[in-house]
């Protein structure tokens, strides 16, 4: 059963003892979108999205993510996304075609698809010279495009983007969104955690969770609207404070 | 007298300028912010002033004090939280604001005035392990371990860095109410949208420094046409956009384009050319320039991409 709805989640819920990190969430993304899933530091991100990316067993609820089950299909769910964050990604001390080869490995592609895909990788992000280079020596801006491009070696139907951008240069910053932008319109979904709300200006649709609930989730306009707020800054901090 | 001064300092790395030629003053009292992404060479600059570093050339002065010739007085009367979280995972919040206030040879009880303010915040959980504060509590903490001695100059690297935007903003309200007391504050941040809460600001990228000027200077006299576009498709629009003769750079702005044209045009006229080549949606308005509208135009100036 395939439908445009890539995640969707019903009452989701991580209970750890009598703490509820995520209470009752439901949401859903549709096929192409980019989707920015908001919150402070504590507010239950990291959770929710350990749920969607089937890290975590939900306490209850229910949902399905790329089609598949997130309480019994964990393991599906694994094989069909990406992810993507500052702190994790590449093997500084493996070359640019090293990393796309051990993950292309790690997703089971075959010798043949890896060599297609590198070559395919290296082409279209202009990497071709340095594809024997150590990932150490690249600028960040670079590391950062490929690895992203890393993150769908597997093709993907849904990437998660773990506060992909921190502290980065403006234009390379610019250059990654671009990049974002380009996979959703060949229609690729993509999920980014950030709390940096600018970044959130540059989303489709936002959630923003307080307290382990999603308490907003619409188009950076239409919650600039409702909050009478000038920007995504203003409306993070009316609800979180 | 100058709380910080700095005389064409450079500094080298393996043959890579980290720093090169910046000079700036910081005046009592006066909350100065170094804005730049990671690698600009904030870092570096702040430990050459909290003589952590010696340059390779130039002079500083830090409360009038020599930073080589007499560094044993500048550590005595600066405050420093590093960008990294510095402080005793293992010991308590209490214990931590006592350590550093013990060996710069002061108690919390002395100077409780000057951290007061922040410090009631984490006191609640005071017996708690500095390791297992949250993000925004942990930067409190370090803010008042850094004030315990009274410093006449705080020195914060990107104190915000990580921290969600109630902390920053909480964070920003504190700094405020510091520059009153006249201490004089050099903060670092990769934010731009922060540049505006500082009284004077450097932009800096790759060790230069590119600009420096109030915030609010370098936002109005930025002299270049400047358009917000918007549309739905803002994807195409921007190939689309790229491709125009009179495009002199276009960039995603959040939900919008910042267009710079290189040529004098009214918006209405952008607009309906936009709209006769497709984009029916499309909106175009003048806009003022943000800092970041500033950093953009300058290091693209100054392109020298690998």
């Amino acid at each position: 059963m395939r439908n445009d709805k890539v995640i969707q989640v019903e009452a989701l819920t991580k209970q750890f003892g009598d703490f509820k990190a995520v209470d009752h969430i439901s949401f859903h993304v549709e096929k192409g979108e980019i989707f920015g899933f908001l919150g402070a530091n504590g507010a239950g991100k990291t959770t929710a999205m350990r749920m969607l990316t089937g890290l975590s067993k939900p306490s209850s609820g229910k949902g399905t993510v790329a089609g598949f089950d997130v309480l019994k299909e964990s393991e599906r769910i694994k094989e069909r996304i990406g992810y993507m964050s500052q702190k994790f990604s590449l093997y500084e001390d493996l070359t640019v075609k090293e990393n796309i080869r051990f993950y292309g490995g790690i997703y089971g592609l075959s010798k043949n698809q890896i060599e297609i895909k590198t070559s395919q990788i290296l082409q279209e992000l202009n990497l071709s010279e340095v594809g024997s280079k150590l990932v150490r020596s690249l600028p960040l801006g670079w590391k950062q495009r490929l690895a992203f491009a890393v993150s769908m070696v597997h093709d993907p139907e849904i990437v998660f983007l773990d506060e992909p951008t921190g502290g980065v240069d403006p234009n390379v910053r610019r250059q990654f969104w671009e990049a974002i932008y380009q996979a959703a319109e060949l229609g690729r979904t993509i999920f980014v955690t950030t709390h940096y709300m600018d970044e959130a200006e540059y989303c489709d649709r936002v959630s923003i969770m307080v307290s382990g609930k999603i308490e907003a989730l619409d188009t950076p306009d239409n919650l600039k609207e409702t909050f009478k707020a000038e920007s995504m800054d203003e409306v993070f901090l009316k609800l979180a404070r | 007298m100058k709380a910080i001064s700095i005389h064409n300092i450079s500094k080298s790395y393996n043959g890579t300028k980290a720093l090169d030629n910046i000079s700036f003053d910081v005046q009592r009292g006066q909350l100065f912010g170094l804005i730049g992404p990671d690698g600009a060479g904030k870092s570096t600059l702040f430990r050459i002033l909290t003589t952590l570093l010696l340059a390779d050339e130039g002079e500083a002065f830090v409360d009038g004090l020599h930073v080589v010739n007499q560094y044993q007085e500048i550590r005595k009367r600066v405050g420093y939280m590093p960008g990294r979280f510095s402080l005793y995972q293992d010991l308590s919040v209490e214990e931590n604001l006592s350590f550093f206030a013990t060996i710069f040879g002061t108690t919390i009880e002395e100077n409780y005035d000057l951290v007061k303010d922040i410090y009631v915040q984490i006191e609640p959980f005071k017996k708690r392990l500095a390791g297992k504060l949250s993000g925004g509590m942990k930067q409190k903490l370090a803010l008042s371990c850094a004030l315990i001695h009274k410093p006449t100059v705080l020195f914060l690297d990107e104190p915000t860095t990580g921290v969600d935007a109630v902390s920053r903003k909480e964070f920003w309200d504190m700094l405020k109410s510091l520059k009153e007391k006249n201490i004089a504050i050099l903060v670092s941040t990769p934010y731009m949208d922060e540049a505006t809460l500082c009284d004077e600001i450097a932009l800096i990228q790759e060790g230069r420094i590119l600009k420096i000027d109030e915030p609010q200077n370098m936002m109005e006299r930025f002299d270049k046409p400047l358009f917000a576009v918007k549309t739905n498709s803002t994807y195409q629009l921007l190939k689309h956009l790229r491709l125009k003769p009179y495009t002199h750079s276009v960039l995603p702005f959040g939900e919008c384009l910042h267009l710079i044209t290189s040529e004098v045009l009214s918006a209405a006229n952008i607009q309906e050319q936009l709209k006769s080549e497709g984009f029916t949606d499309v909106e175009v308005f003048d806009i003022k320039a943000s800092i970041e509208d500033v950093f953009l135009d300058l290091s693209l100036k100054n392109e020298k991409y690998a």
